[in-house]
């Protein structure tokens, strides 16, 4: 049982947020939000159960509560694209990744992430998402081969027209 | 569509190193005052709030119980009766909180216990810790009984462990422990006699060593219940 107070689980959520959001700031406020959810839903968490899948699931809703409220522009593409255009060039790489992986689907890169960065199982992951584990896997296939695609073009990427977010 | 082969480990270990490496960082940056002080907030919240409150819709039920327990046992124990209470190893409180907690979750179909026995050995070092004091849980097979799993519990001044057992035909019996906390008691008497109380809603049998409360509660006959805290007893 995971029995670390919740501070020791801030760096891998706030690394997860600035993943997921690709922006430092509402990366620490989708973390913010989550603390604050766990706060008041103690007592929905069952002890004994993983708490860091827990505090992802928390983290998730409040993230796709986030996206509901806010229009898609508001995570538009073509902004970010041109604030990352000037940085130098040792961080290109780590870029582009950011960049294409805001390109992918937000529910996909949600499972690329927890995969890839949490090493949450695919059973973990589908209770975090509420989706079925054949969901998992088939996103997390189409969210690696998308992303593969993307890095394959990853140069031109910032002048391509904008791409929305799907959904 | 071009799907990525789930069996392209390679690539796939790649793809997962590149993004482990984005942001990595983060992991390493000092953590932000709001963000620090939002997890002690949650962590404060979730110790003050006691285990059981988690089983939502019981915990209005639980508290009710134990308020009633509480005012029925201060409010009804007068005379003779309370002055043997007052000489008992935990007082009056110890022995009906634990006939309480016997009576609100030894009915439990599906949340009787909050670690299962499957997990004894998680059970018993997490409530040890909690307790501060190395717990076991004694066998009763030999009784015909099994151990269902066990709780942590509030008690009057700190936490408190209830452990049920049930036999063959579903009966259950709970021991329910916790350390006392009347210094001049402990001073009186590290240890007590098994003392019988009925005055719960499950009889009884509670006595006190080494600074350290125990009830036995099952809708037992007396005599039943004395043998299985007798083995309980001898065993602890």
């Amino acid at each position: 049982m995971d029995t670390r107070p919740l501070v020791a689980h801030i760096p891998s959520l706030r690394r997860y947020a600035r993943a997921l959001t690709g922006d430092a700031w509402a990366a620490d406020d989708l973390v913010q939000d989550t603390l604050e959810r766990a706060c008041l839903k103690w007592r929905l968490w069952t002890v004994g159960t993983d708490l860091r899948a827990w505090l992802f699931t928390l983290m998730h809703n409040v993230f796709a509560n986030q996206l509901r409220r806010a229009p898609p522009h508001a995570l538009d593409i073509d902004a970010l694209a041109q604030d990352l255009a000037g940085a130098d060039t040792s961080q290109d790489k780590t870029l582009d990744l950011q960049r294409c992986l805001l390109r992918l689907p937000e529910d996909q890169r949600a499972v690329l992430l927890l995969i890839a960065l949490e090493d949450l199982s695919y059973a973990q992951v589908a209770l975090v998402l509420d989706i079925p584990v054949g969901t998992v896997m088939s996103r997390l296939s189409r969210a690696r081969a998308r992303l593969h695609e993307l890095m394959e073009g990853a140069a031109p990427a910032a002048a391509r027209p904008g791409l929305r977010r799907l959904k | 569509m071009n799907h990525a082969k789930p069996s392209d480990d390679k690539h796939w270990t790649l793809q997962r190193d590149a993004l482990r490496a984005l942001h990595r960082e983060v992991l390493d940056e000092p953590i932000p005052p709001a963000l620090l002080a939002a997890a002690e907030r949650a962590d404060r919240r979730r110790s003050d709030q006691a285990r059981w409150l988690r089983w939502g819709g019981m915990a209005a039920g639980l508290l009710l119980a134990f308020a009633a327990g509480w005012l029925a046992s201060g409010q009804w124990a007068p005379g003779a009766h309370g002055r043997v209470m007052a000489r008992s190893p935990q007082g009056p409180e110890f022995v009906h909180a634990a006939a309480v907690a016997h009576a609100v979750y030894a009915p439990e179909k599906r949340h009787p216990v909050e670690v299962a026995a499957a997990e004894q050995q998680h059970l018993v070092q997490w409530l040890s810790r909690r307790l501060d004091r190395p717990l076991k849980v004694p066998d009763l097979s030999a009784e015909g009984y099994t151990l269902v799993g066990g709780r942590l519990l509030p008690g009057d001044t700190g936490p408190r462990a209830q452990f049920m057992f049930e036999d063959g035909a579903g009966q259950r019996v709970t021991l329910y422990l916790g350390a006392r906390t009347d210094g001049a008691a402990v001073a009186q008497a590290g240890e007590s006699a098994f003392r019988f109380s009925a005055d719960g809603p499950v009889p009884s049998f509670y006595w006190i060593e080494g600074g350290f409360g125990y009830a036995l509660t099952g809708p037992l006959p007396r005599e039943s219940l004395l043998r299985l805290a007798t083995v309980v007893y001898r065993q602890l």
